[in-house]
């Protein structure tokens, strides 16, 4: 029983900081090529921001997902019958 | 809310909130106050566009007028950049969706106790108020999604033309490759309401949690102790920021759903 809250413990960790890592990395790329590409051609920002608001929240919902999954585990916890 | 009842512990108070409001058990279990919250919704956003439609000026618009027509544009112009053919349907169905996501999701900014404890002195002792934080909602929606790609699929490309495209669509039309064809697009094809639905769920689901907890916070308040004005000021700041960058979420989250149904609709009609 402790075991499995520890371990269940641990992977909630797991889900939000490796989720938060790979989300925030793809969200820098992103933004990094988005101030490149509008500092080249200006007129074309308008068009890109769509683009790259739809793909943020693309990036975005895999890691908010797991951070909900976590959250679930850590209040609904469904591997421990109390 | 933690003053009254001490006994009520913090998992307790998360379990309880996440507890729907259900008529029916198992399979045919029916959650009431989705439905209830989904349509109310959908009224609101009806009566709001129906009352802008009612009365246009073609001179100086006021401020409710020119917003939706604002919207209309915003939604048309999308629609008409990723759909190419017939949008008398699509264009208003992205209109629909758009504005009904963002009145449900709007849902999550109400005072997280306030809906439930008005229930509550009605006998209704579960209830959650945000639609899209029910998988069985945002599935609907994906589902319908599903269904009108089958429709538009079938409507341009045929029963022939489709089936064709099933079989031979990414790597060539040789026999041999028909298995590898089909088994790709059976995967792109239920990937895509799987993605939609849990991606709006579990947006709002980690969204609402999160102002569960932040109530949770506020929970700690009793007397003049440290602990208290800690989780007076953690839940004021925590609650203003999470409030103010869940705004970007809400419209960010309605916006995506709107543009991948106007991407997949769009698909459906290009052939390869």
């Amino acid at each position: 029983m402790e075991q499995v809250l520890g371990m269940v413990a641990l992977a909630c960790g797991i889900i939000i900081g490796l989720g938060a890592i790979g989300a925030s990395i793809g969200i820098a790329i992103m933004g990094s090529k988005f101030l490149e590409a509008s500092a080249r051609q200006p007129e074309l920002m308008g068009q890109l921001q769509v683009r790259m608001f739809i793909l943020a929240g693309l990036i975005d919902a895999a890691f908010i997902i797991g951070v909900g999954i976590a959250m679930m585990f850590a209040f609904a916890n469904p591997f421990v019958v109390s | 809310m933690a003053t009254e009842n001490q006994a009520v512990t913090a998992n307790d108070y998360i379990v309880h909130h996440l507890t729907h409001l259900k008529v029916g058990s198992g399979f045919w279990a029916l959650h009431v106050d989705t439905f209830f919250y989904a349509v109310l919704t959908g009224v609101i956003g009806c009566y709001l566009l129906y009352k802008a439609a009612g009365k246009p000026t073609s001179g100086v618009p006021g401020r409710f007028q020119a917003a939706v027509e604002m919207l209309m544009e915003m939604v048309d112009s999308q629609a008409k950049s990723t759909v190419h053919g017939d949008r008398t349907f699509i264009a208003p169905l992205a209109l629909t969706i758009f504005v009904w996501i963002v009145l449900m999701n709007t849902m999550d900014l109400l005072p997280l106790d306030l809906l439930p404890k008005i229930g509550e002195m009605f006998g209704l002792h579960y209830m959650r108020v945000v639609p899209t934080a029910d998988l069985n909602a945002t599935f609907g929606m994906a589902l319908a999604v599903f269904a009108l790609i089958f429709y538009y699929s079938f409507k341009v490309k045929g029963f022939g033309g489709f089936t064709h495209e099933l079989f031979t669509a990414p790597f060539g039309a040789h026999p041999l490759l028909w298995p590898a064809n089909f088994l790709l697009n059976l995967v792109e094809l239920v990937a895509k309401p799987v993605s939609l639905g849990m991606r709006l769920f579990g947006n709002m689901y980690a969204g609402e949690l999160v102002f569960m907890l932040i109530a949770l916070l506020g929970g700690i308040v009793g007397g003049f102790t440290l602990m208290s004005a800690f989780g007076f000021f953690g839940h004021v700041v925590a609650g203003t920021a999470w409030a103010i960058f869940h705004i970007l979420v809400i419209v960010l989250q309605a916006f995506i759903f709107m543009m991948l149904t106007l991407v997949y609709l769009g698909q459906a009609h290009e052939g390869h």
